[in-house]
């Protein structure tokens, strides 16, 4: 498990945090690859079944970011 | 007046002339918008931040760039002039020429391999010549038209006749090296011009070295060196020996408030400017210093001096009052700056760095426009305009907007632009639009209850995702995935002809969803819709999977990893595509009317420029006399103040369209866009008028501060500026004796803890106060104590003439206030004693003054809150109204169909005053000319077997979009109202709510797509 990576799942906000990371890309900024991003219309539509779901789904951790 | 047209032409596309066409586009006009460059922009993408809110610009920008691009009634000319312009407003020919591109715009598909191979290497203007170039390239990497062009001047083969390599590696055989100059002709019924400015170049300038000392830089240099999209990519060196600078000096007005060069006015956004790469420069470097050497800090603008009081309490950058007079270099590239503060004290100081803050000026060829078009310029060479017309230029049907005739910053700007779209609608021919009907408009396939048949493209966007990521194993991947019928690899997904593929598959494969992976759906979702609309799919069946700016850019040295990462992204794309439905966008009709609230200057100027495009306006004033705060002004620079009050007065009064209502309270609004139904009530009646209308301007104005301090009130001699002006109208002074000491203090009650805002028109009011005093009694010793004379722009002149004239200004801080006492406290017209701390002299001095005349702020009306509950919009801490957007959205409200002009925005003179309401009332225009808008699909619904209509998602509703029907006890949303957040969803707890586009299967599908535990396992 030495080379074990968690892959984290991101639900970024459509108008602020989705619009940093595309940002972030535009300026090339580099980070590790093992996240998956979500687009949702605000972070007020993550609903605590969400958060359940992923984890369930095995993800090992969630980030909300609105 | 029978000539109208249904065209306009804009020169100039920065974000002046993009506005402009954007309003005029909106109400249904079509727009030539013509730009010198090869990209339109203008200046915002070389810019990193804006201020005060440190927004990208370029982030802010793009959308509005992609818009008017994508937008059916805009047609873009790039390297593009006016050659001429001639006949009468409302029915214009112009000449444009298009110059040579050389490069077949329909074939490029901007993969970048032409400049790569380009032998020629030019400094790029673009960023500062601090990047070399080829001779073919892109102007930016964001530009739009994002097609590369050949710069004639520098090509081998256009000069010499030798090279031609572009031609050989360009894949898509677009290089036209026959191509030529093209000229249309066209019918327009006004001009709009928003050609923008120059900046200073300081090289034969001052003893600042600049272009001699290598770590002397100008701010826009330093601007694109703070860019993370830069030359630099964002990593602030020393251009001498690429060091990390630990201190940093910027030098404000290089090139501006200096009459040697006939610049002889302010260019108003240098301070700001500086103080915003102060803060960014010591984000980027922690242990930086940076200092700011200035005369006056002119943060004039709302919400400014917020940002300046942070840049010093949390960024700790220092401000030092002096003039800078020279630089000299020290063996390491240091550079030692010479300065002297007001008492003639010199001082040294040595830094890594120096920016010099360059001012604005017009643009060099301004003159042969001018001549072309045959509008006349200022005294510096702007176009000129008039304070009362500040959006006309001296040629009739042709107007101006942006920096074009005076410095401004971005919101200003903007502002001008939709003020002046209204005034060229009277050379138009406007009609409400029904909702578009496109031609050959294919109908919608019914697919509800077909099984998911997804297609499924992935991008190359040249080597963008194709570099790093492998295409073709993730288009290979995503034909595994159920559902799938379709999978395969595009070039430019949003060039035209990948577009063609994408619907012929549709058809061929029998798709009913779409996924796209390629670049962000904030930018490109619009378009993709748009286009599998065009084959007759609905268009929210369409997903996309961000492989470029959230992989690809993000992961460049890891091309494995992200090529995983691709795959899962498109996976799941898919994987919600197949929940995907149809969603409707319901029509809201719009009633054409308008209720403007307020009838000072703005109010009335909105209504009149309203009922001129032909809308009917209730104006609803709460006193029973028109004009608000005009009423008070009796003298400007160049015009008579009531004078432009009458003329105001007399047009409203005359036009039948516009409904006055006197002395009338607005008890409720209801509605939304389109429908508003208010309640007026006019005082001492008991029936309550009901009116309906569709927008709202909101020009309700502000209030004159009170002040509490200095003796208000204790003596008839101790007044405000506004009782300053009374007096000096009606030559009747306290004591019925001519003053001979008059003092004036700045900034009472502005600037302070609690209330951190400058009122922005009180220092140019108290120079034109003074400089009326001086001309009425030449022999009157005038004082003016001061934190920083904001003159902004060309109110500077007036300010350097009243110094000539012998005004003294004495500056105070506001730990050292000015002291006033009473001569003799029994006497209510008892002269006073004003002790101010002089620096110039060092020491306190005392002045038994005739008036002391505060300069008082411009206070919220207390009422702001009220109204600001009914029509459900904000107010900023400082109890004005919030507009949408601090930079491009300065008069619009994050609520649709609301909008805002005048002191209630924040203060700001009668010109000011004048141009936000025209484009308060433009604004408005874009909704009230037409006869319907369409709600968006991603709205809520609610599944009503379950609600049990507890009411919790009303409570959390922001937009007030969730209503319970109290007889069904059910949720009700309303449609129009409703933006899509999902806060009710989450907060349902009997799941009766749910998100069209984002629903909880949606969600969860994309969730559970990626078979993670078994990946781990592996």
């Amino acid at each position: 498990m030495s080379n074990w990576e968690p892959k984290i799942l991101a639900l970024l906000c459509n108008w602020c945090s989705y619009a940093g990371a595309d940002l972030a890309g535009v300026s090339r900024m580099q980070y590790p690859p093992n996240v998956r991003v979500v687009r949702i219309p605000c972070s007020g539509r993550v609903d605590p079944l969400f958060i359940v779901k992923t984890l369930q789904s095995g993800y090992d951790g969630l980030f909300v970011s609105g | 007046m029978s000539l109208k047209s249904r065209s306009v032409m804009v020169v100039g596309a920065g974000i002046a002339g993009i506005q402009a066409a954007l309003d005029l586009a909106e109400m249904g006009i079509k727009v030539h918008l013509v730009e010198e460059s090869p990209s339109i922009g203008g200046r915002m993408p070389q810019l990193d931040k804006t201020f005060p809110t440190n927004d990208c610009s370029m982030c802010i920008l793009a959308p509005k760039m992609s818009e008017s691009v994508r937008h059916p009634n805009i047609k873009i000319y790039t390297t593009s002039i006016v050659d001429s312009v001639s006949g009468v407003p409302g029915n214009f020919k112009a000449v444009i020429t298009e110059k040579a591109k050389y490069v077949n715009q329909e074939k490029c598909v901007s993969c970048g391999l032409c400049e790569e191979k380009c032998p020629v290497k030019i400094d790029d203007e673009f960023d500062m010549k601090l990047r070399k170039r080829g001779a073919i390239s892109r102007y930016f990497l964001q530009s739009i038209p994002s097609e590369y062009t050949i710069d004639r001047r520098s090509c081998l083969y256009l000069n010499k006749g030798v090279c031609r390599i572009c031609e050989k590696v360009c894949p898509a055989g677009a290089i036209d090296f026959d191509d030529k100059d093209k000229q249309y002709e066209i019918n327009v019924g006004a001009v709009i011009l928003s050609s923008g400015i120059d900046t200073f170049n300081p090289i034969h300038f001052g003893n600042f070295g600049y272009k001699r000392y290598p770590n002397v830089v100008t701010s826009l240099e330093f601007e694109r060196m703070l860019s993370a999209s830069g030359p630099l990519g964002g990593h602030v060196i020393r251009p001498g020996d690429h060091k990390e600078p630990k201190s940093l000096a910027f030098i404000q007005c290089v090139g501006s408030r200096d009459e040697n060069i006939n610049h002889n006015y302010c260019s108003s956004a240098c301070c700001m400017f500086a103080i915003k790469e102060a803060i960014i420069a010591k984000e980027h470097i922690k242990d930086l210093q940076p200092s700011i050497f200035y005369m006056d800090i002119r943060a004039f603008g709302k919400d400014f001096d917020k940002y300046y009081e942070k840049s010093k309490s949390k960024y700790g950058v220092e401000y030092i009052k002096s003039k800078v007079s020279d630089i000299s270099q020290d063996d390491e590239g240091n550079l030692i700056l010479k300065y002297v503060f007001e008492n003639g004290e010199i001082q040294y100081k040595k830094f890594d760095m120096v920016v010099l803050s360059i001012g604005l000026q017009p643009r060099n060829n301004i003159t042969e426009l001018a001549e072309k078009l045959n509008f006349n310029l200022n005294e510096f060479g702007f176009c000129r305009s008039d304070a009362n017309t500040p959006l006309n230029t001296t040629s009739e049907g042709i107007y101006v907007c942006g920096a074009m005739n005076a410095p401004k910053d971005i919101p200003e700007s903007v502002t001008t632009s939709s003020g002046a779209v209204a005034e060229t609608l009277k050379f138009l021919r406007l009609e409400r639009q029904d909702l578009t009907d496109k031609k050959g408009a294919v109908p919608e396939m019914d697919v509800s209850g077909d099984r998911p048949r997804i297609g499924a493209f992935v991008c190359h966007c040249g080597i963008n995702i194709a570099g790093v990521v492998d295409v073709k194993a993730v288009a290979e991947h995503a034909g595994t995935q159920p559902n799938v019928e379709f999978s395969g690899n595009l070039i430019y997904a949003c060039s035209q002809d990948c577009m063609n593929t994408i619907k012929e598959k549709i058809k061929e494969h029998n798709l009913n969803r779409i996924v796209v992976a390629a670049c962000t759906p904030r930018t490109h979702e619009p378009l993709f819709r748009e286009t599998i609309s065009e084959a007759g799919l609905n268009p929210y069946l369409f997903e996309m999977a961000n492989i470029r700016d959230q992989c690809s850019w993000a992961h460049m040295n890891e091309p494995e990893l992200a090529t995983a990462k691709s795959k899962d992204l498109i996976s799941m794309g898919i994987a919600k595509a197949r929940e995907l439905k149809p969603l409707k966008r319901l029509p809201i009709p719009i009633d054409p009317r308008a209720m403007v609230i307020g009838g000072g200057l703005a109010g009335m100027t909105a209504a009149i420029s309203l009922a001129e495009a032909g809308h009917e306006v209730y104006l609803v004033e709460k006193e029973n006399e028109l004009g608000g705060n005009l009423r008070n002004i009796f003298f400007n620079f160049e015009d008579d103040p009531q004078e432009l009050l009458a003329d105001t007065i007399d047009k409203l009064r005359k036009n039948r369209l516009i409904h006055i209502h006197m002395s009338t309270e607005i008890q409720k609004i209801d509605g939304y866009v389109g429908n508003f139904k208010s309640t007026l009530l006019k005082k001492g009646s008991d029936q309550p008028v009901i009116v309906e209308h569709g927008a709202v301007i909101i020009a309700t104005g502000a209030d004159e501060h009170e002040s509490k301090e200095y003796l208000y009130g204790e003596s008839s001699r101790i007044i405000s500026q506004v009782e300053l002006e009374r007096m000096m109208k009606d030559k009747k002074f306290p004591g019925g004796r001519k003053p001979q000491n008059v003092v004036m203090i700045q900034c009472v009650g502005s600037r302070e803890e609690g209330k951190m805002y400058c009122s922005r028109i009180c220092c140019t009011k108290a120079v034109k106060n003074a400089g009326v005093l001086k001309k009425m009694l030449p022999n009157a010793n005038i004082y003016i104590v001061y934190r920083d004379v904001r003159t902004y722009g060309f109110r500077e002149k007036y300010y350097s003439e009243l110094r000539g004239k012998g005004a003294m200004f004495v500056h105070y801080t506001p730990d050292n206030k000015p002291e006033v006492a009473l001569v003799n406290d029994m006497d209510p017209d008892t002269q006073v004693n004003v002790t101010v701390f002089d620096p110039i002299v060092n020491r306190n001095i005392e002045i038994k003054a005739d008036l002391l005349v505060l300069s008082t702020a411009v206070d919220a009306k207390k009422e702001n809150l009220d109204l600001a509950k009914m029509l459900k919009v904000s107010l900023n801490t400082d109890g004005m109204f919030l507009e949408a957007h601090a930079k491009l959205r300065p008069v619009d409200f994050a609520t649709d169909g609301v909008f805002l002009a005048g002191l209630a925005h924040g203060p700001k003179d009668c010109s000011e005053s004048i141009t936000q309401a025209k484009a308060a009332a433009s604004r408005a225009m874009t909704f009230l000319n037409k006869k319907a808008v369409l709600a968006e699909g991603t709205i809520c619904e609610v599944n009503e077997s379950r609600c049990t209509a507890c009411g919790y998602c009303e409570q959390i509703c922001a937009y007030n979009a969730i209503e319970i029907n109290k007889e069904k006890e059910v949720a009700k949303v309303n449609d129009a109202l409703c933006k899509g957040c999902g806060a009710c969803v989450a907060s349902c707890r009997c799941g009766a709510l749910d998100l069209r586009g984002f629903t909880n299967e949606q969600m969860f599908s994309a969730f559970e797509s990626l078979d993670i535990i078994n990946v781990m396992n592996e």
